[in-house]
Protein backbone atom coordinates (compact mmCIF):
# COMPACT_ATOMS: atom_id res chain seq x y z
CA UNK A 1 0.00 0.00 0.00
CA UNK A 2 1.54 3.56 -0.75
CA UNK A 3 2.16 6.03 2.25
CA UNK A 4 -0.65 7.39 3.54
CA UNK A 5 -1.90 10.59 2.90
CA UNK A 6 -2.26 11.35 6.13
CA UNK A 7 -1.32 9.53 9.32
CA UNK A 8 -1.01 10.53 13.26
CA UNK A 9 0.73 8.30 15.37
CA UNK A 10 0.61 8.76 19.40
CA UNK A 11 -1.53 12.02 19.33
CA UNK A 12 -2.95 12.75 22.36
CA UNK A 13 -4.00 15.30 25.28
CA UNK A 14 -4.30 14.05 28.61
CA UNK A 15 -7.26 13.06 30.37
CA UNK A 16 -9.03 14.26 26.83
CA UNK A 17 -7.87 12.38 23.84
CA UNK A 18 -5.91 9.04 22.53
CA UNK A 19 -5.50 8.17 19.52
CA UNK A 20 -2.84 5.40 18.93
CA UNK A 21 -3.10 5.30 14.94
CA UNK A 22 -5.18 6.91 12.38
CA UNK A 23 -4.35 6.12 8.67
CA UNK A 24 -6.13 7.96 5.67
CA UNK A 25 -5.66 6.86 2.21
CA UNK A 26 -5.53 9.36 -0.37
CA UNK A 27 -9.51 8.96 -2.61
CA UNK A 28 -10.84 7.52 0.97
CA UNK A 29 -13.20 8.84 3.53
CA UNK A 30 -13.16 7.95 6.75
CA UNK A 31 -16.42 8.43 8.69
CA UNK A 32 -15.69 9.22 12.65
CA UNK A 33 -19.09 8.63 15.18
CA UNK A 34 -18.75 8.75 18.56
CA UNK A 35 -21.78 10.33 21.13
CA UNK A 36 -21.50 13.90 22.34
CA UNK A 37 -18.41 14.79 24.35
CA UNK A 38 -16.13 12.17 23.05
CA UNK A 39 -13.69 14.27 21.80
CA UNK A 40 -14.77 14.21 18.13
CA UNK A 41 -14.16 17.86 17.61
CA UNK A 42 -10.94 17.76 19.56
CA UNK A 43 -9.76 14.93 17.47
CA UNK A 44 -10.02 16.90 14.60
CA UNK A 45 -8.52 20.30 16.49
CA UNK A 46 -5.68 18.30 17.50
CA UNK A 47 -4.57 17.33 13.82
CA UNK A 48 -5.28 20.54 12.87
CA UNK A 49 -2.76 21.60 15.24
CA UNK A 50 -5.54 24.31 16.86
CA UNK A 51 -4.83 22.83 20.23
CA UNK A 52 -1.09 21.60 21.46
CA UNK A 53 -1.47 17.94 21.59
CA UNK A 54 1.30 15.14 21.83
CA UNK A 55 2.29 13.29 18.86
CA UNK A 56 2.95 13.44 15.41
CA UNK A 57 1.04 13.58 12.50
CA UNK A 58 2.09 13.70 8.63
CA UNK A 59 0.98 14.38 5.21
CA UNK A 60 2.39 12.21 2.69
CA UNK A 61 4.97 11.25 5.01
CA UNK A 62 5.89 15.07 5.69
CA UNK A 63 5.96 15.72 9.57
CA UNK A 64 4.05 18.50 10.88
CA UNK A 65 6.21 19.61 13.37
CA UNK A 66 8.74 20.31 10.28
CA UNK A 67 6.40 23.08 8.68
CA UNK A 68 5.13 26.19 9.69
CA UNK A 69 1.52 25.43 11.16
CA UNK A 70 0.18 28.01 8.58
CA UNK A 71 1.04 26.23 5.78
CA UNK A 72 -0.06 23.14 7.42
CA UNK A 73 -3.43 24.19 7.85
CA UNK A 74 -3.51 25.38 4.24
CA UNK A 75 -2.79 21.74 2.88
CA UNK A 76 -5.68 20.31 5.99
CA UNK A 77 -8.62 21.98 6.25
CA UNK A 78 -10.49 21.87 9.40
CA UNK A 79 -14.39 23.36 8.66
CA UNK A 80 -15.66 23.36 12.11
CA UNK A 81 -19.16 22.71 13.43
CA UNK A 82 -20.03 26.44 13.69
CA UNK A 83 -18.31 28.44 11.18
CA UNK A 84 -16.58 31.70 11.88
CA UNK A 85 -16.47 34.96 10.30
CA UNK A 86 -14.58 38.06 10.93
CA UNK A 87 -16.06 40.73 8.38
CA UNK A 88 -19.71 42.26 7.60
CA UNK A 89 -19.62 40.61 3.96
CA UNK A 90 -19.53 37.29 2.89
CA UNK A 91 -17.33 38.39 -0.41
CA UNK A 92 -14.16 39.53 2.27
CA UNK A 93 -14.08 36.26 3.83
CA UNK A 94 -12.76 34.62 0.22
CA UNK A 95 -9.61 35.49 -1.48
CA UNK A 96 -11.62 35.62 -4.91
CA UNK A 97 -14.79 36.29 -4.26
CA UNK A 98 -15.69 36.22 -8.22
CA UNK A 99 -14.31 32.97 -8.64
CA UNK A 100 -16.12 31.73 -5.52
CA UNK A 101 -19.37 33.28 -6.97
CA UNK A 102 -19.26 30.73 -9.89
CA UNK A 103 -19.51 27.87 -7.19
CA UNK A 104 -22.57 29.11 -4.83
CA UNK A 105 -25.51 27.83 -7.92
CA UNK A 106 -23.66 23.91 -7.05
CA UNK A 107 -24.26 24.67 -3.67
CA UNK A 108 -27.58 25.22 -3.88
CA UNK A 109 -26.75 29.19 -2.88
CA UNK A 110 -28.40 32.39 -4.44
CA UNK A 111 -25.60 34.03 -7.07
CA UNK A 112 -25.55 37.17 -5.37
CA UNK A 113 -24.43 35.90 -2.36
CA UNK A 114 -20.88 37.14 -1.77
CA UNK A 115 -22.67 40.81 -1.78
CA UNK A 116 -24.66 40.05 1.49
CA UNK A 117 -24.28 41.23 4.72
CA UNK A 118 -23.03 38.54 6.88
CA UNK A 119 -26.34 39.18 9.07
CA UNK A 120 -28.35 38.02 6.61
CA UNK A 121 -27.27 34.10 6.59
CA UNK A 122 -28.82 31.06 7.92
CA UNK A 123 -26.70 28.54 9.70
CA UNK A 124 -27.36 26.37 6.71
CA UNK A 125 -25.87 29.05 4.24
CA UNK A 126 -23.30 30.16 6.66
CA UNK A 127 -22.26 26.26 6.92
CA UNK A 128 -22.38 25.69 2.83
CA UNK A 129 -20.06 29.40 2.64
CA UNK A 130 -17.88 28.17 5.48
CA UNK A 131 -16.98 24.70 3.11
CA UNK A 132 -16.86 26.17 -0.07
CA UNK A 133 -14.24 29.06 1.78
CA UNK A 134 -11.99 26.23 2.45
CA UNK A 135 -12.29 23.96 -0.81
CA UNK A 136 -11.28 27.06 -2.86
CA UNK A 137 -7.89 26.89 -1.18
CA UNK A 138 -6.99 23.74 -2.45
CA UNK A 139 -6.27 21.30 0.68
CA UNK A 140 -5.12 17.78 0.40
CA UNK A 141 -7.38 16.43 3.33
CA UNK A 142 -10.90 17.62 4.76
CA UNK A 143 -11.58 17.65 8.15
CA UNK A 144 -15.40 18.12 8.59
CA UNK A 145 -17.97 18.60 11.78
CA UNK A 146 -20.84 17.64 10.83
CA UNK A 147 -21.29 19.51 7.39
CA UNK A 148 -24.44 19.01 6.76
CA UNK A 149 -26.79 19.01 9.79
CA UNK A 150 -28.61 22.70 9.24
CA UNK A 151 -29.10 21.63 5.36
CA UNK A 152 -32.38 20.72 3.84
CA UNK A 153 -32.11 17.07 1.65
CA UNK A 154 -31.28 18.91 -1.77
CA UNK A 155 -28.35 20.78 -0.12
CA UNK A 156 -27.36 17.98 1.48
CA UNK A 157 -27.45 15.81 -1.63
CA UNK A 158 -24.93 19.14 -3.43
CA UNK A 159 -22.61 19.16 -0.37
CA UNK A 160 -22.19 15.21 -0.45
CA UNK A 161 -21.73 15.43 -4.45
CA UNK A 162 -18.79 17.96 -4.00
CA UNK A 163 -17.17 15.54 -1.47
CA UNK A 164 -17.34 12.47 -3.31
CA UNK A 165 -15.66 15.07 -6.58
CA UNK A 166 -13.04 16.13 -3.76
CA UNK A 167 -12.00 12.39 -3.08
CA UNK A 168 -12.44 11.14 -6.51
CA UNK A 169 -9.68 13.99 -7.34
CA UNK A 170 -7.44 12.04 -5.20
CA UNK A 171 -8.35 14.31 -1.55
CA UNK A 172 -8.98 12.61 1.47
CA UNK A 173 -11.88 13.27 4.34
CA UNK A 174 -12.37 12.64 7.60
CA UNK A 175 -16.29 13.29 8.24
CA UNK A 176 -17.27 13.47 11.87
CA UNK A 177 -21.44 12.87 11.77
CA UNK A 178 -23.92 11.77 13.67
CA UNK A 179 -25.84 10.35 10.52
CA UNK A 180 -25.34 6.86 9.97
CA UNK A 181 -27.11 7.02 6.36
CA UNK A 182 -24.54 9.78 5.68
CA UNK A 183 -21.67 7.87 7.06
CA UNK A 184 -22.88 4.49 5.07
CA UNK A 185 -23.26 6.88 1.62
CA UNK A 186 -19.85 8.26 1.58
CA UNK A 187 -17.40 6.44 4.26
CA UNK A 188 -14.75 4.25 2.76
CA UNK A 189 -13.79 3.94 6.40
CA UNK A 190 -15.75 3.99 9.81
CA UNK A 191 -14.23 4.34 13.43
CA UNK A 192 -15.64 5.38 16.60
CA UNK A 193 -14.14 7.42 19.19
CA UNK A 194 -15.40 6.85 22.85
CA UNK A 195 -14.41 9.05 25.83
CA UNK A 196 -11.40 10.46 23.83
CA UNK A 197 -10.50 6.80 22.29
CA UNK A 198 -10.44 6.21 19.09
CA UNK A 199 -11.37 2.49 18.60
CA UNK A 200 -10.22 0.16 16.23
CA UNK A 201 -11.62 -0.39 12.75
CA UNK A 202 -15.27 -1.44 12.23
CA UNK A 203 -16.30 -2.90 8.71
CA UNK A 204 -17.60 0.23 6.58
CA UNK B 1 8.92 77.44 46.67
CA UNK B 2 10.71 78.29 43.50
CA UNK B 3 12.17 82.08 43.36
CA UNK B 4 10.72 82.33 39.95
CA UNK B 5 7.34 82.21 40.94
CA UNK B 6 7.67 83.95 44.60
CA UNK B 7 4.96 86.62 45.74
CA UNK B 8 2.37 86.35 43.90
CA UNK B 9 1.25 82.90 44.93
CA UNK B 10 -2.07 82.48 46.70
CA UNK B 11 -1.49 81.08 49.75
CA UNK B 12 -3.43 78.25 51.21
CA UNK B 13 -4.40 78.60 55.16
CA UNK B 14 -6.19 75.34 56.68
CA UNK B 15 -9.05 77.17 57.55
CA UNK B 16 -9.65 77.55 53.79
CA UNK B 17 -9.44 74.42 52.75
CA UNK B 18 -11.73 73.31 55.60
CA UNK B 19 -14.15 75.84 54.08
CA UNK B 20 -14.11 74.00 51.02
CA UNK B 21 -14.68 70.40 52.38
CA UNK B 22 -18.08 71.37 53.76
CA UNK B 23 -19.12 71.39 50.17
CA UNK B 24 -17.62 67.99 49.65
CA UNK B 25 -19.38 67.05 52.71
CA UNK B 26 -22.98 69.19 51.44
CA UNK B 27 -22.80 66.67 48.50
CA UNK B 28 -22.19 63.45 50.72
CA UNK B 29 -25.40 64.64 53.00
CA UNK B 30 -27.34 65.03 49.38
CA UNK B 31 -26.59 61.88 48.13
CA UNK B 32 -27.47 60.59 51.19
CA UNK B 33 -30.56 62.72 51.71
CA UNK B 34 -31.33 60.84 48.02
CA UNK B 35 -30.29 57.14 49.03
CA UNK B 36 -28.15 56.95 45.92
CA UNK B 37 -26.20 54.22 48.19
CA UNK B 38 -22.68 56.16 47.37
CA UNK B 39 -22.56 57.99 50.25
CA UNK B 40 -20.26 55.82 51.98
CA UNK B 41 -18.22 55.09 49.08
CA UNK B 42 -17.92 58.42 48.59
CA UNK B 43 -17.18 59.36 51.93
CA UNK B 44 -14.26 56.87 52.15
CA UNK B 45 -12.76 57.74 48.82
CA UNK B 46 -12.90 61.52 49.69
CA UNK B 47 -10.85 60.51 52.93
CA UNK B 48 -8.36 58.50 51.54
CA UNK B 49 -7.48 61.45 48.75
CA UNK B 50 -7.49 63.95 51.47
CA UNK B 51 -5.06 61.71 53.54
CA UNK B 52 -3.18 60.24 50.71
CA UNK B 53 -2.28 63.94 49.29
CA UNK B 54 -1.01 64.84 53.15
CA UNK B 55 1.17 62.23 53.26
CA UNK B 56 2.63 62.53 49.66
CA UNK B 57 3.27 66.56 50.56
CA UNK B 58 5.18 65.42 53.72
CA UNK B 59 7.03 62.70 51.26
CA UNK B 60 7.77 64.56 48.48
CA UNK B 61 8.69 67.45 50.76
CA UNK B 62 11.30 65.29 52.43
CA UNK B 63 12.40 63.67 49.12
CA UNK B 64 13.08 66.80 47.71
CA UNK B 65 15.61 67.64 50.70
CA UNK B 66 17.38 64.48 50.12
CA UNK B 67 17.75 64.49 46.18
CA UNK B 68 19.09 61.23 46.09
CA UNK B 69 19.26 59.03 43.59
CA UNK B 70 18.68 55.56 44.99
CA UNK B 71 15.47 57.26 47.16
CA UNK B 72 14.55 58.64 43.80
CA UNK B 73 14.62 55.75 41.95
CA UNK B 74 13.27 53.36 44.67
CA UNK B 75 10.05 56.19 44.55
CA UNK B 76 9.68 55.66 40.81
CA UNK B 77 9.94 51.76 41.31
CA UNK B 78 6.90 51.68 43.97
CA UNK B 79 4.99 54.19 41.67
CA UNK B 80 5.57 51.84 38.99
CA UNK B 81 4.56 48.67 41.30
CA UNK B 82 1.58 50.31 42.46
CA UNK B 83 0.77 51.31 38.50
CA UNK B 84 1.48 47.59 37.47
CA UNK B 85 -1.19 46.09 40.38
CA UNK B 86 -3.76 49.14 39.38
CA UNK B 87 -3.85 47.89 35.70
CA UNK B 88 -4.20 43.77 36.43
CA UNK B 89 -6.99 44.69 38.69
CA UNK B 90 -8.58 46.39 36.35
CA UNK B 91 -8.75 43.39 34.14
CA UNK B 92 -11.84 41.68 33.73
CA UNK B 93 -9.70 38.69 32.19
CA UNK B 94 -6.56 38.62 33.29
CA UNK B 95 -3.75 36.79 31.99
CA UNK B 96 -2.53 33.81 34.00
CA UNK B 97 0.55 33.12 35.93
CA UNK B 98 0.86 36.64 36.91
CA UNK B 99 1.57 37.47 33.18
CA UNK B 100 -0.38 40.35 33.20
CA UNK B 101 1.03 42.41 36.14
CA UNK B 102 4.27 41.31 34.43
CA UNK B 103 3.24 42.76 30.61
CA UNK B 104 1.66 45.66 32.40
CA UNK B 105 4.48 46.81 34.81
CA UNK B 106 6.87 46.25 32.29
CA UNK B 107 5.66 48.10 29.19
CA UNK B 108 4.70 51.08 31.69
CA UNK B 109 8.59 51.12 32.78
CA UNK B 110 9.87 50.91 29.34
CA UNK B 111 7.54 54.08 28.19
CA UNK B 112 7.29 55.98 30.77
CA UNK B 113 10.98 55.71 32.00
CA UNK B 114 12.28 56.10 28.46
CA UNK B 115 10.19 59.36 27.87
CA UNK B 116 11.12 60.90 31.05
CA UNK B 117 14.77 60.31 30.96
CA UNK B 118 14.70 61.76 27.62
CA UNK B 119 12.63 64.82 28.90
CA UNK B 120 15.09 65.20 31.66
CA UNK B 121 18.44 65.39 30.17
CA UNK B 122 16.99 67.70 27.34
CA UNK B 123 13.60 70.09 27.60
CA UNK B 124 13.47 70.23 31.18
CA UNK B 125 17.75 70.18 31.71
CA UNK B 126 17.35 69.17 35.61
CA UNK B 127 20.84 69.22 37.21
CA UNK B 128 21.26 66.61 38.72
CA UNK B 129 18.95 65.28 35.80
CA UNK B 130 17.41 62.75 38.20
CA UNK B 131 16.59 65.64 40.93
CA UNK B 132 13.16 64.29 42.46
CA UNK B 133 11.30 67.65 42.33
CA UNK B 134 11.52 67.49 38.50
CA UNK B 135 11.73 63.33 38.41
CA UNK B 136 8.51 62.81 40.69
CA UNK B 137 5.72 64.80 39.94
CA UNK B 138 6.79 64.77 35.81
CA UNK B 139 6.86 60.66 35.98
CA UNK B 140 3.51 60.78 38.32
CA UNK B 141 1.93 62.49 35.55
CA UNK B 142 3.24 60.46 32.59
CA UNK B 143 2.62 57.12 34.64
CA UNK B 144 -1.02 57.55 35.74
CA UNK B 145 -1.99 58.26 31.47
CA UNK B 146 0.06 55.70 31.11
CA UNK B 147 -2.13 53.41 33.03
CA UNK B 148 -4.75 54.06 32.27
CA UNK B 149 -4.61 53.57 27.97
CA UNK B 150 -2.45 50.13 29.05
CA UNK B 151 -5.43 49.34 31.73
CA UNK B 152 -8.40 50.21 28.78
CA UNK B 153 -5.81 48.50 26.11
CA UNK B 154 -5.75 45.11 27.91
CA UNK B 155 -9.07 44.49 28.68
CA UNK B 156 -10.42 45.42 25.44
CA UNK B 157 -7.75 42.92 23.50
CA UNK B 158 -9.24 39.76 26.31
CA UNK B 159 -12.92 40.60 25.99
CA UNK B 160 -12.40 41.40 21.71
CA UNK B 161 -10.57 37.42 22.01
CA UNK B 162 -13.44 35.93 23.75
CA UNK B 163 -16.17 37.03 21.35
CA UNK B 164 -14.03 37.07 18.42
CA UNK B 165 -12.65 33.36 18.44
CA UNK B 166 -14.48 31.82 16.06
CA UNK B 167 -13.62 34.33 13.91
CA UNK B 168 -10.16 34.30 14.63
CA UNK B 169 -9.72 30.76 14.39
CA UNK B 170 -11.35 30.82 11.18
CA UNK B 171 -8.48 32.74 10.01
CA UNK B 172 -6.18 30.91 11.55
CA UNK B 173 -7.59 27.40 9.80
CA UNK B 174 -7.03 29.22 6.39
CA UNK B 175 -3.60 29.72 6.53
CA UNK B 176 -3.14 32.95 8.52
CA UNK B 177 -0.43 33.72 10.79
CA UNK B 178 -1.49 34.93 14.65
CA UNK B 179 -0.56 38.39 13.53
CA UNK B 180 -3.22 38.35 10.51
CA UNK B 181 -5.68 36.90 12.11
CA UNK B 182 -5.83 39.35 15.26
CA UNK B 183 -5.50 42.55 13.28
CA UNK B 184 -8.81 43.17 13.34
CA UNK B 185 -8.94 42.27 17.66
CA UNK B 186 -5.75 44.23 17.61
CA UNK B 187 -6.64 47.23 15.95
CA UNK B 188 -9.93 47.36 18.17
CA UNK B 189 -7.74 47.25 21.64
CA UNK B 190 -5.50 49.80 20.34
CA UNK B 191 -8.28 52.12 19.67
CA UNK B 192 -9.83 51.87 22.90
CA UNK B 193 -6.23 52.30 24.42
CA UNK B 194 -5.69 55.69 22.38
CA UNK B 195 -9.10 57.05 23.43
CA UNK B 196 -8.53 58.67 26.97
CA UNK B 197 -5.40 60.51 25.54
CA UNK B 198 -6.35 61.38 22.15
CA UNK B 199 -9.80 63.05 23.83
CA UNK B 200 -7.54 64.67 26.25
CA UNK B 201 -5.52 66.27 23.50
CA UNK B 202 -8.30 67.50 21.46
CA UNK B 203 -10.58 69.14 24.38
CA UNK B 204 -7.37 70.28 26.45
CA UNK B 205 -7.32 74.27 26.56
CA UNK B 206 -11.63 74.19 25.45
CA UNK B 207 -13.54 72.36 27.76
CA UNK B 208 -10.75 71.76 30.50
CA UNK B 209 -7.89 73.37 31.57
CA UNK B 210 -5.41 71.24 32.86
CA UNK B 211 -4.97 70.91 37.14
CA UNK B 212 -1.79 71.48 36.23
CA UNK B 213 -1.77 74.58 34.37
CA UNK B 214 -4.30 76.10 36.66
CA UNK B 215 -2.16 75.03 39.55
CA UNK B 216 1.24 76.47 38.13
CA UNK B 217 -1.29 79.66 37.50
CA UNK B 218 -3.23 80.24 41.05
CA UNK B 219 0.71 79.04 42.26
CA UNK B 220 1.48 82.71 40.38
CA UNK B 221 3.29 81.62 37.12
CA UNK B 222 2.43 83.42 33.52
CA UNK B 223 -0.31 81.59 31.88
CA UNK B 224 1.86 81.55 28.97
CA UNK B 225 4.36 80.10 30.76
CA UNK B 226 1.81 77.75 32.09
CA UNK B 227 0.93 76.59 28.68
CA UNK B 228 4.49 75.72 27.87
CA UNK B 229 4.71 73.37 29.87
CA UNK B 230 1.57 72.04 29.93
CA UNK B 231 2.62 71.24 26.11
CA UNK B 232 5.56 69.53 27.41
CA UNK B 233 3.65 67.46 29.77
CA UNK B 234 1.07 66.87 27.04
CA UNK B 235 3.74 65.66 24.57
CA UNK B 236 5.39 63.55 26.76
CA UNK B 237 2.45 62.16 28.41
CA UNK B 238 0.98 61.49 24.40
CA UNK B 239 4.35 59.93 23.76
CA UNK B 240 4.74 57.55 27.28
CA UNK B 241 0.70 56.23 26.75
CA UNK B 242 1.40 55.46 22.79
CA UNK B 243 4.35 53.27 23.23
CA UNK B 244 3.01 51.79 26.21
CA UNK B 245 -0.43 51.00 25.04
CA UNK B 246 1.17 49.48 21.60
CA UNK B 247 3.62 47.27 23.06
CA UNK B 248 1.28 46.15 26.02
CA UNK B 249 -1.23 44.95 23.74
CA UNK B 250 0.99 43.33 21.59
CA UNK B 251 2.86 41.62 23.84
CA UNK B 252 -0.67 40.71 25.48
CA UNK B 253 -1.51 39.54 22.20
CA UNK B 254 1.74 37.48 21.67
CA UNK B 255 1.41 35.59 24.85
CA UNK B 256 -2.18 34.45 24.32
CA UNK B 257 -1.14 32.86 21.38
CA UNK B 258 1.69 30.72 20.27
CA UNK B 259 4.60 29.44 18.05
CA UNK B 260 2.50 26.98 16.00
CA UNK B 261 0.23 30.20 15.26
CA UNK B 262 -2.72 28.78 17.63
CA UNK B 263 -5.12 30.90 19.75
CA UNK B 264 -4.35 30.19 23.13
CA UNK B 265 -7.54 31.28 25.07
CA UNK B 266 -6.77 28.59 28.00
CA UNK B 267 -3.98 31.43 28.96
CA UNK B 268 -6.45 33.79 30.05
CA UNK B 269 -8.24 33.44 33.89
CA UNK B 270 -11.74 32.86 33.48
Amino acid sequence: MAAPLLEARGLSRPGLLQVAHLSLQAGELLAISGPSGAGKSLLLRALVDLDPAEGEVFLSSLARSAQAAPAWRRQVAYVPAESGWWESDVGSHFSDPKAAAAWLPRLHLSEGAMDWSLQRLSTGERQRLALLRALLAKPKVLLLDEPTSALDDAAEAAVETLLSEFISAGGGIILVTHDTSQAARLATRSRRLEAGRLLDETPA
Amino acid sequence: MNPELGGQAVSLGWLDLAIASTLLLASAALALALQLGITRSFLIAAARMTIQLLLIGQILTWLFAQASLWLTLACGAVMLLVAGYEVTSRQERQLTSGWSFLLGTGTMTLSSTLVLFLALTTQIGADPWYDPRYAIPLFGMILGNAMTGIALGLNSLTARLESDARGIEAQLLLGATRWQALRPSLRHALRSGFMPIVNSMAATGLVALPGMMTGQILAGAAPTQAVKYQLLVMFLIASATSLGVVAAVLASAWRVTDHRDRLRLDRLRS
